[in-house]
C-alpha cells in the first residue's frame, strides 16, 4: 500500500483522502458526518444497519453502498446527500423504530442516544408500525454489571462483536435468527467480561446499561470533564461525569496513544469509591485504643514534629498525583535525615530497570510486525487495558508474543510461544533463549522451545519487552535478571513496564524508591527498600513510618515481617482516603482528597504525562496530598517553595530534569498527554543472573499472582464490585492434580517452612507441572503466611490430606 | 439431557479432525447431539464448547440460527408439511388443517404420547410433487388427507423404517486414514497442492 | 404417496423428455447412484481425460464451454474460478447442494440419483485450479440425498477416486461431506461459507468478502452449484465444442428446470439452455402438456420464488438470461411456478413473502424488520382486514427495501411496459428484495384483486410518534 493520497469527490467536493481509509471516516475527517448505528472506529465495520449507505458512483452510475464497508478510491464520486439516501436514511430508521418501544421518557439513553438524535435529524417522525411489537422481559441482568432490554436492541452487533473481537470474552451471542433475532447469554454463563462496562458505552441505545449508573441522573444534568485512570499505571483517558457535585459515570475517552476509549470495569466502576460513606473526612488521634477526632492544624504540627530529626521511613506514595509526590518528595529532602522511602512494596521491579532502560510507548510495543516478549504478569488481570491493546496487536497486526510467564497468560492463545519457567529460573532460561540454545531443559522449558524463542528474537523485527512482577512468591531480582539477559542479546530492544500500581511511575520518577533522587538521579546511598525498612522498623531502628497511601499490611507479601515492624515502630502516619487495616494499626491518620477530587497530573507506564482534573468536591476536611505536605513544611517553618499548584510545577519542571520539557499549559487539552524526558545520564547495569536453588523433587514452586477483582481498598469500597472478589484456592497443574488423586475443590494440606495450611485444590491447565498457584488476596486464604521477604523463591509441599 | 457419549466423543474427534478449523464442525456435532438426545440439550452444547474451543454462547449462537436443531425434547416422528407456494397452491392449507385435527394438535405442538410433532414448513424442494411434507427429513409427496392418515396410522404402529427425530443420514462418511489427505490450518500451507505446476511455470 | 424410508419411488418429479440429457443421464436408472453403475456408464472417464492433461487445460476447456452457474446468479464458471488471487494458498471448494429456493427442486434430484457424476465434477475442479480441499454442503432436510451422497464418496474413497493420490497420480483431495441444518440463506454462497465455518449463516458483504478471494477461513474460495459442477464431466469427455453445440452461444448446453403448480404434468425437466421457451415448457406435451383441468393461466413465476412474475404476455421468452432481464425478472435457479385462473392472488404473493421473512437472517435491518412487516401488512389483507392505505404502506415499505422503480413485466391488459432488472437494495443479499418481489408482482399486476380486498381507511392510531426528550450529548459514538 502506498502513502499517496486518494482524491474522491464528496457532495460536489474534492476531498484528499488516505488510501485503504473506510468512505464513512474519510467523509467525517472531511467535515462530512454520515448518520450510523453499527459502524464504530475502533471496530471491524459489519454493514449491518444500512443507516450508512451513500449513492458512490465509480464510472458507472450511482450506486447505494454502505459507506462503513467501502474504502475510498481514485476518483470516487459520492453523494451523502442524495433524495435517495435520504429517502434510505428516513426508511432504515422507521424499521429500526417499527419494534422499538419508544420508552425514552424513561430510559437512561433519553437525551444522549443515537436512535433518538438520528431520528430528529433523519427520521420520519412518527411510525406507521400499528402491529403488535416484540416483546421480551426487562430488563434482564446478563451480568453482576451490566442490564439487557431486548426490546430497545437494535442489533447492531456492537456490544457482540466488542465482546468477541476486542475483549476475547464472546459470552454473548446473537441468538435466534431473523426477526427474532436477539443479544443473550448462554444460560447460567453470565457477560462477567472484565471489560463488560465498554458494551454500555458503546450501545448506539438504551438497551445496555450499567448497574452503577442506572436511573441516576439524566444527561442535562451531567456536568463533565477529563481526566485520567488513576486504577492502574495505563494511565487511560476518561471522563468524570457528575450531577449534583456526585461523581455518577467514568467513560472511557478515545486517545490514540492509550486506551482507544476502552477501559475496563474497574477503571470504569472504581468511581465508586470515591463517593463511599466509608471514606476519611477528618484527622484521627489514636487515644490508647480507639481514634479521636481533632483538629486539621494539630494533624499537621504532630506530623512536622513525628518527621523532624527523626529516623524516617516512608511506605507508598503511588497513590499521589505527580503534585502530591514531588510535594512530598521535597518535604521529605528537607528533613536533617535521609527519609527512606519506597512505593513498590516489594512486589514490583527493581527500580533502576524501570527507570533506566529504554522505554517503550503502547504504540510501539504494538506497531504492525513487531515482537513482544511479557516477562511478568496476566497483564489481563493487571492492567486490562493494555491487555485490550496487546491483544488487538497480535489479533489484527501481525505482533508476535513470546510469553516467559509463570503460567498461560491471558494472551497465551494469542502467543506465538508460551512459555513458562518454574519460579526462579526465568532469568537462566532468558540466558539461555539470548544465547540461542541450551543443552538441556531450563526451568521446565525444553531445549526445542528456548530455541524457538531465540528464532524469534533474531528475526530482525523490532522487539518490546513488557515485564513486570508475575509472581509474588520469588525474587523480582529473577525477573529483572532476564529483562537484563534480552536487552544484552538484542540491544535495540525497548521496554515497557508492567507494574500495576496507579501512579508508580510517578513515584519512581520523583524518588519514591531505594537508589534515585528525583528524576531518575542515581544516588547510591538511598539503600532501603520497602521490606528493608520494615525490617529496620522491626529491629527498633526507625521512629516514625509515614503511609502515603499504601496498606503494607495487606498489601505487602510477608505477613509476618510487617507485623513484626507494626509491633515495634514508634509511630506511625497514614495519609489515605480509607481506613485500611494499616490505619487501624496507626497513631494519626490524615484523610486525603481522592480520584475526581483534586487537579494535577499523572504519569503512565510510557513515562505519558496527563491530567487528573477535580470534578467534585473531597469530602470533610480531607485535602489534597500535596497541600498537606506543604502544610506540614509550613508547619515546620520551612518553605518549600511553592503554595499554589502552579508554582508548584514550576519548581517541579525547573527541580527534575525528566519534567523541565513538559508544557503545562497544554496539560488539560491533549488527549495524548506528553511524554516526559526518559533519557538518562546512565544505563542499568545487569550482575550475573541469580541462580535459583534447585527444584525439590518433592515440592511445588509456588506462584503468588493477582486477580483484577480482589480484596483491595478500592474494589472493597465499589459497592457494585466488592464482591467480585473470589475466592482463593489451589491451582495445580493436570499432572500434578491427577498425580494427587483429588476431586475438584477437594481441600488439600499445604507445608511450608514447617507449618501446614488447608486448602481447596483445582486444576488449572494454565500451570506448567510442579508449579502450585494461589492467588493474592482473594477470599478465605491470604498467601501473605506463607511468603518471607528474603526467601527467593517459595517451595511448598502438597498432600491429598 | 446430556453431554455426548463416549462413542459419540469418539465420532465428534473424527469429525473435528477433518476441518482446517475445529468449529467448522460445529453444526455436524449439533446433528450428533440431537441424534444422541432427540434434541440438543444444554450439557450437551456445553461439551461441544469444549470440544471445538468456542464459548457455550457460541454454540448457542449458531444452533438457534438453524431451524432443524430443537432446545426442547420433540415427538419421535417430526412431520414438516410444506406451506410456501406450490404446495400453497395445491391445498397444503388443507392439508396441514387437516394434520391439526388428525392429530388433534396445533402447529408447533406435540402429541401427549410423544409420537408426532407437528410443524408448518418452507420449501423442501419437492414442488413438483405437492402438497408435500416430510416425516424427520424424509418426503412424502402428493399426500392428500387420506395419505395423511395411513401415514400416520403406519407410524404410530411402528413401520415406515423412518429412524426416530434426530437421526439424518443413516451412513456416516468414513474416510479411510490411508486414503486421507487430512486437513490443515490455512496458515500452514505454504505453498500450491502437489499436482499443480510451480508458480515461475504457470506465469 | 409412499411411505418412503429408502424407498423413495425411483427419480419421482424427473420426466424425460426429447432434449439431449448432458446431468440427468442415469436418472431413469433405479441403481443410478451406485458406483458399479457409474463406472458401467462412463463414470469417472471425464476425471481420467482430465488428469490425462494439465491443469490450465482442464480450467481452459470448461472455460470455452461457458458453463453458466446454476444456482441463481449465472456467472460463468470458468471464469469465477481465475478470479481466484495468484499464489494464494490454500484454496477451496465449497459445493452448494443448500437449494431451498421456493419451486427450486434439480440439485436434490442430482444428489440423490447421480452422486457420483457429481463428486467427479468436483474433482474436476479442484485439479483444474488448485483446490486442495472439497466441502460438500448438503441441505439439512434432504436426509436421502446425504445418505446417498455418503455412500457414494465411502465407495469413492474406497475406490481410489477420492483421497490421497487418485488413481496413483499426485493429485490428492478430500471431500468433506457436510450438511446443513435448515436456513434458507445459507445457500447465498458468503452465508454458506459462515455456515461452514461453524456460525451463524449470515451473509457477509460484498465488497470485500468475495468468496473467490476472500472466502472459507480467508481463503480463495469457489463456491459452485451442484447442478454447475455436474456438468463437468461431460465436457470432459465430449469436449467445450460439443457442450456449445448444444443451447446457444450465450448460454450453451442444458438446463434442469422444475416446473410446478397448476399444470397437468409438473416435472423437473432438462432442457435446452437459451433455447426452449416458456410456451413449449407449459404447453408442449413433451413437457408439461399444459393447464390442468382445462384452466387457463393467470401468472408464472419464471426464476424461483426470488423472481418477479410473468404474465401469459411473456410466454414466447426463451431461458436465455439476456433476454429475460429486460423484460423484468430473473431466471434464477431454474424453477416455474404456475398459476391458473383460480389462484387468489394476495394468498399466493403471502406464501412467498411469508417465506422470505421467515427466512430472514436478521443481519441487516431492512430485510429484519421490513420483510417481516410486508408479510404481516399483507396477512392482514389476505384475512380482510386490510385498508386501502395499506396497499400503499406495503410499497412504500418494500421502497425501504428496494428504493427506486422495482422490476416488473409488461402487461398488455394493465397497459404496463417492463421495468428491466436488477434493482437497487438497501440490503445486503438479496432475501429481503424477494419478500418484497411477489408483493410488488402481485399488486403491479393484480390490482384489482386487493382493491377487492380491502376496506376503507381508518383513523390512524394515536401514540406512535418519537417521544420528544431534550436532547444532551450522545453517548455511543
Amino acid at each position: 500500500m502506498t502513502d499517496t493520497p486518494v482524491t474522491i469527490t464528496l457532495n460536489g467536493e474534492t476531498v484528499e483522502c488516505r488510501p485503504g481509509e473506510l468512505l464513512i471516516a474519510a467523509a467525517q475527517r472531511a467535515g462530512t458526518y454520515v448518520p450510523r448505528f453499527c459502524y464504530h472506529e475502533r471496530m471491524k465495520p459489519v454493514g449491518m444497519c444500512r443507516m450508512c449507505l451513500v449513492d458512490v458512483d465509480m464510472g458507472r452510475g450511482p450506486g447505494l453502498q454502505p459507506s462503513c464497508m467501502v474504502s475510498v478510491a481514485e476518483g470516487m464520486v459520492v453523494d451523502t446527500e442524495s433524495d435517495r439516501v435520504k429517502q434510505v436514511q428516513e426508511g432504515v430508521l422507521e424499521l429500526l423504530l417499527a419494534n422499538h418501544p419508544l420508552d425514552c421518557p424513561v430510559c437512561d439513553k433519553g437525551g444522549e442516544c443515537p436512535l433518538q438524535d438520528q431520528t430528529m435529524a433523519y427520521g420520519p417522525g412518527e411510525s406507521r408500525f400499528i402491529e403488535e411489537k416484540r416483546h421480551y422481559e426487562k430488563p434482564i441482568a446478563i451480568s453482576d454489571l451490566v442490564y439487557l432490554d431486548r426490546e430497545r436492541c437494535i442489533l447492531c452487533d456492537r456490544c457482540t462483536r466488542f465482546a468477541k473481537d476486542v475483549a476475547g470474552d464472546p459470552l454473548i451471542h446473537f441468538l435466534d435468527r431473523g426477526n427474532e433475532t436477539q443479544v443473550n447469554t448462554f444460560p447460567d454463563h453470565p457477560f462477567s467480561s472484565y471489560f463488560s462496562g465498554n458494551t454500555v458505552q458503546i450501545c448506539p441505545v438504551g438497551a445496555l446499561t450499567a448497574e452503577p449508573y442506572r436511573f441516576k441522573a439524566r444527561p442535562w444534568d451531567l456536568e463533565e470533564n477529563e481526566s485520567t485512570s488513576t486504577v492502574d499505571a495505563t494511565g487511560s483517558r476518561v471522563a468524570l461525569q457528575s450531577s449534583r457535585n456526585q461523581l455518577v459515570r467514568v467513560l472511557g475517552v478515545d486517545s490514540d496513544a492509550v486506551n482507544w476509549g476502552w477501559l475496563s470495569d474497574k477503571e470504569r466502576f472504581g468511581y465508586e469509591a470515591t463517593q463511599s460513606d466509608h471514606r476519611l473526612v477528618e484527622p484521627l488521634f489514636r487515644s490508647e485504643t480507639e481514634f479521636v477526632p481533632g483538629r486539621w492544624n494539630d494533624a499537621v504540627s504532630r506530623i512536622a514534629r513525628d518527621l523532624d530529626g527523626k529516623r524516617v521511613g516512608v511506605l507508598g506514595g503511588a497513590r499521589l498525583p505527580i503534585e502530591g509526590q514531588f510535594a512530598w518528595s521535597k518535604l521529605l529532602d528537607t528533613l536533617p535525615n535521609r527519609a527512606y522511602r519506597d512505593a513498590q512494596l516489594d512486589d514490583g521491579l527493581p527500580a533502576g530497570v524501570v527507570l533506566g532502560l529504554p522505554r517503550a510507548s503502547i504504540a510501539d510495543a504494538c506497531a504492525k510486525g513487531g515482537v513482544v516478549v511479557i516477562i511478568g504478569p496476566d497483564l489481563k488481570e493487571e492492567l486490562p487495558t493494555l491487555f485490550l491493546r496487546l491483544r488487538h496487536a497480535a489479533t489484527e497486526d501481525g505482533v508476535s508474543i513470546l510469553e516467559l510467564t509463570p503460567r498461560a497468560t491471558s494472551l497465551g492463545t494469542h502467543a506465538a510461544l508460551s512459555l513458562h519457567p518454574l519460579a526462579g529460573t526465568v532469568g537462566q532460561v532468558a540466558a539461555a533463549i539470548a544465547a540461542g540454545t541450551s543443552s538441556q531443559a531450563v526451568g521446565g522449558v525444553e531445549p526445542a522451545q528456548i530455541e524457538a524463542a531465540a528464532a524469534l528474537l533474531a528475526s530482525g523485527r523490532p522487539i518490546t519487552i513488557i515485564g513486570g512482577r508475575g509472581n509474588l512468591a520469588e525474587s523480582g531480582q529473577y525477573t529483572a535478571d532476564a529483562i537484563g539477559s534480552l536487552m544484552a542479546a538484542h540491544p535495540d530492544a525497548t521496554f515497557l513496564p508492567a507494574l500495576r500500581r496507579g501512579n508508580i511511575h510517578g513515584a519512581l520518577e520523583l524518588g519514591f524508591t531505594p537508589g534515585f533522587a528525583p528524576g531518575g538521579v542515581l544516588d547510591h546511598d538511598d539503600v532501603l527498600d520497602a521490606s528493608a525498612i520494615l525490617e529496620a522498623a522491626a529491629a527498633g531502628e526507625l521512629d516514625t513510618l509515614v503511609l502515603l497511601g499504601s496498606d503494607p499490611i495487606v498489601d505487602h507479601p510477608d505477613r509476618a515481617l510487617v507485623e513484626r515492624a507494626f509491633d515495634r515502630v514508634g509511630n506511625v502516619v497514614a495519609v489515605d482516603l480509607f481506613m485500611t487495616e494499616s490505619c487501624r494499626r496507626s497513631d494519626l491518620v490524615v484523610p486525603a482528597a481522592g480520584f475526581g477530587e483534586v487537579d494535577g497530573s499523572f504519569l503512565n507506564l510510557e513515562g505519558r504525562l496527563s491530567p487528573l482534573q477535580a470534578k467534585v468536591t473531597p469530602p470533610g476536611q480531607a485535602r489534597p496530598d500535596w497541600m498537606i505536605a506543604v502544610e506540614i513544611a509550613m508547619s515546620a517553618m520551612t518553605d518549600l517553595g511553592f503554595i499554589d499548584l502552579d508554582e508548584l510545577r514550576r519548581s517541579l519542571s525547573s527541580s527534575v530534569q525528566s519534567f523541565s520539557a513538559i508544557d503545562w499549559s497544554m496539560l488539560n487539552s491533549q488527549d495524548d498527554g506528553q511524554r516526559i524526558d526518559l533519557d538518562r545520564p546512565w544505563t542499568p547495569e545487569f550482575a550475573d543472573p541469580l541462580v535459583a536453588p534447585p527444584v525439590d523433587g518433592y515440592g511445588l514452586r509456588l506462584v503468588v499472582d493477582r486477580k483484577l477483582w480482589d480484596l483491595g481498598t478500592m474494589v472493597q469500597h465499589a459497592p457494585s464490585l466488592a464482591h467480585l472478589a473470589g475466592e482463593a484456592s489451589l491451582g495445580l497443574s493436570t499432572s500434578d492434580f491427577e498425580r494427587l488423586g483429588v476431586e475438584e475443590g477437594g481441600v488439600v494440606s499445604i507445608d511450608v517452612a514447617g507449618a501446614t495450611h488447608r486448602l481447596a485444590v483445582r486444576r488449572n491447565r494454565d500451570l506448567p507441572r510442579g508449579a502450585a498457584q494461589i492467588p493474592f488476596r482473594l477470599t478465605g486464604f491470604d498467601p501473605g503466611v506463607l511468603l518471607t521477604a528474603d526467601r527467593l523463591v517459595t517451595e511448598i509441599r502438597v498432600s491429598a490430606n | 439431557m446430556s453431554r455426548l457419549t463416549s462413542a459419540n466423543e469418539i465420532i465428534a474427534n473424527e469429525i473435528i479432525a477433518r476441518y482446517p478449523r475445529p468449529k467448522s464442525a460445529l453444526i455436524p456435532l449439533l446433528h450428533l447431539a440431537q441424534e444422541q438426545d432427540g434434541y440438543v440439550a444444554e450439557d450437551a452444547m456445553e461439551h461441544l464448547a469444549e470440544l471445538v474451543g468456542v464459548t457455550p454462547a457460541e454454540v448457542l449462537g449458531t444452533c438457534s440460527f438453524y431451524e432443524m436443531f430443537k432446545l426442547h425434547p420433540v415427538g419421535t416422528y417430526v412431520i414438516n408439511v410444506c406451506g410456501t407456494m406450490s404446495c400453497q397452491l395445491l391445498g397444503a392449507d388443507e392439508l396441514i388443517h387437516h394434520a391439526e385435527e388428525r392429530l388433534g394438535i396445533r402447529v408447533g405442538d406435540t402429541t401427549s404420547d410423544g409420537l408426532f410433532t407437528l410443524e408448518r414448513a418452507e420449501c423442501q424442494a419437492a414442488c413438483t410433487e405437492a402438497p408435500c411434507l416430510q416425516v424427520n427429513y424424509r418426503h412424502e409427496y402428493r399426500v392428500t388427507p387420506d395419505d395423511f392418515d395411513a401415514l400416520v396410522d403406519t407410524l404410530a404402529a411402528g413401520g415406515g423404517d423412518v429412524p426416530p427425530h434426530g437421526t439424518l443420514s443413516r451412513v456416516r462418511q468414513h474416510i479411510p486414514a490411508n486414503r486421507s489427505v487430512g486437513a490443515v490450518p490455512p496458515e500452514q500451507v505454504t505453498g500450491p497442492p502437489p499436482w499443480l505446476p510451480s508458480a515461475e511455470e504457470s506465469t | 404417496m409412499t411411505l418412503s424410508g429408502t424407498a423413495v419411488p425411483h427419480a419421482a418429479g424427473f420426466i424425460v423428455n426429447e432434449t439431449p440429457r448432458i446431468v440427468t443421464s442415469r436418472f431413469d436408472d433405479p441403481q443410478g447412484y451406485a458406483i458399479e453403475r457409474y463406472l458401467a456408464t462412463g463414470g469417472y472417464e471425464g476425471l481420467k481425460a482430465a488428469l490425462a492433461t494439465s491443469p490450465d487445460a482442464v480450467h481452459a476447456e470448461v472455460r470455452d464451454a461457458t458453463v453458466l452457474g446454476r444456482g441463481g446468479a449465472g456467472f460463468p464458471a470458468g471464469v469465477k474460478w481465475g478470479f481466484m488471487p495468484k499464489d494464494v494458498w490454500p484454496r477451496y471448494l465449497v459445493v452448494n447442494g443448500d437449494e431451498s429456493e421456493p419451486g427450486t427442486y434439480k440439485d436434490r434430484l442430482l444428489m440423490e440419483r447421480d452422486p457420483h457424476q457429481l463428486i467427479e465434477g468436483c474433482l474436476i475442479a479442484c485439479y483444474a485450479v488448485g483446490l486442495s480441499q472439497c466441502f460438500l454442503y448438503i441441505r439439512g432436510e434432504m436426509a436421502l440425498a446425504q445418505e446417498r451422497v455418503a455412500k457414494a464418496l465411502n465407495d469413492a474413497y474406497a475406490a481410489g477416486f477420492v483421497g490421497k493420490n487418485i488413481l496413483g497420480t499426485d493429485f490428492s483431495v478430500d471431500i468433506v461431506l457436510h450438511w446443513g441444518a435448515g436456513a434458507y440463506v445459507v445457500g447465498e454462497e458468503t452465508a454458506l461459507i459462515e455456515s461452514l465455518e461453524g456460525n451463524r449463516g449470515m451473509p457477509r458483504l460484498k465488497p470485500p468478502f468475495f468468496p473467490a478471494a476472500i472466502g472459507l477461513y480467508g481463503q480463495p474460495t469457489i463456491v459452485n452449484n451442484v447442478e454447475t459442477l455436474a456438468n463437468l464431466p461431460w465436457i470432459l469427455n465430449n469436449g467445450a465444442a460439443a457442450y456449445k453445440q448444444i443451447g446457444t452461444e450465450t448460454s450453451p448446453g442444458t438446463r434442469m428446470v422444475a416446473v410446478s403448480g397448476h399444470v397437468k404434468r409438473p416435472g423437473v425437466y432438462e432442457i435446452l439452455n437459451g433455447v426452449t421457451t416458456f410456451r413449449q415448457l407449459l404447453f408442449d406435451d413433451q413437457y408439461c402438456g399444459g393447464m390442468r383441468d382445462g384452466r387457463t393461466l393467470k401468472a408464472f413465476v419464471p426464476g424461483g420464488g426470488s423472481a418477479p412474475w410473468f404474465l401469459p404476455d411473456q410466454l414466447d421468452l426463451p431461458f436465455e438470461g439476456s433476454q429475460i432481464g429486460p423484460q423484468g425478472s430473473m431466471l434464477g435457479s431454474g424453477a416455474v411456478m404456475v398459476m391458473d385462473d383460480t389462484t387468489d392472488i394476495p394468498q399466493a404473493a403471502h406464501s412467498l413473502t411469508r417465506f422470505y421473512a421467515h427466512e430472514s437472517c436478521g443481519k441487516c435491518v431492512p430485510c429484519r424488520e421490513g420483510g417481516t412487516w410486508l408479510e404481516r401488512i399483507l396477512g392482514r389483507i389476505v384475512d380482510g382486514h386490510g385498508t386501502k392505505r395499506d396497499l400503499a404502506l406495503l410499497l412504500e415499505v418494500g421502497r425501504s427495501i428496494c428504493p427506486g422503480d422495482f422490476p416488473h413485466a409488461a402487461s398488455e391488459r394493465l397497459g404496463l411496459s417492463a421495468v428491466p432488472f436488477p434493482y437497487q437494495m438497501t440490503t445486503i443479499c438479496f432475501v429481503g428484495p424477494s419478500a418484497f418481489a411477489p408483493v410488488h408482482s402481485a399488486l403491479t399486476l393484480f390490482p384489482e384483486e386487493f382493491a377487492a380486498r380491502v376496506s376503507e381507511d381508518e383513523p390512524i392510531p394515536s401514540g406512535t410518534s418519537v417521544p420528544v426528550v431534550l436532547k444532551g450529548v450522545s453517548v455511543g459514538d
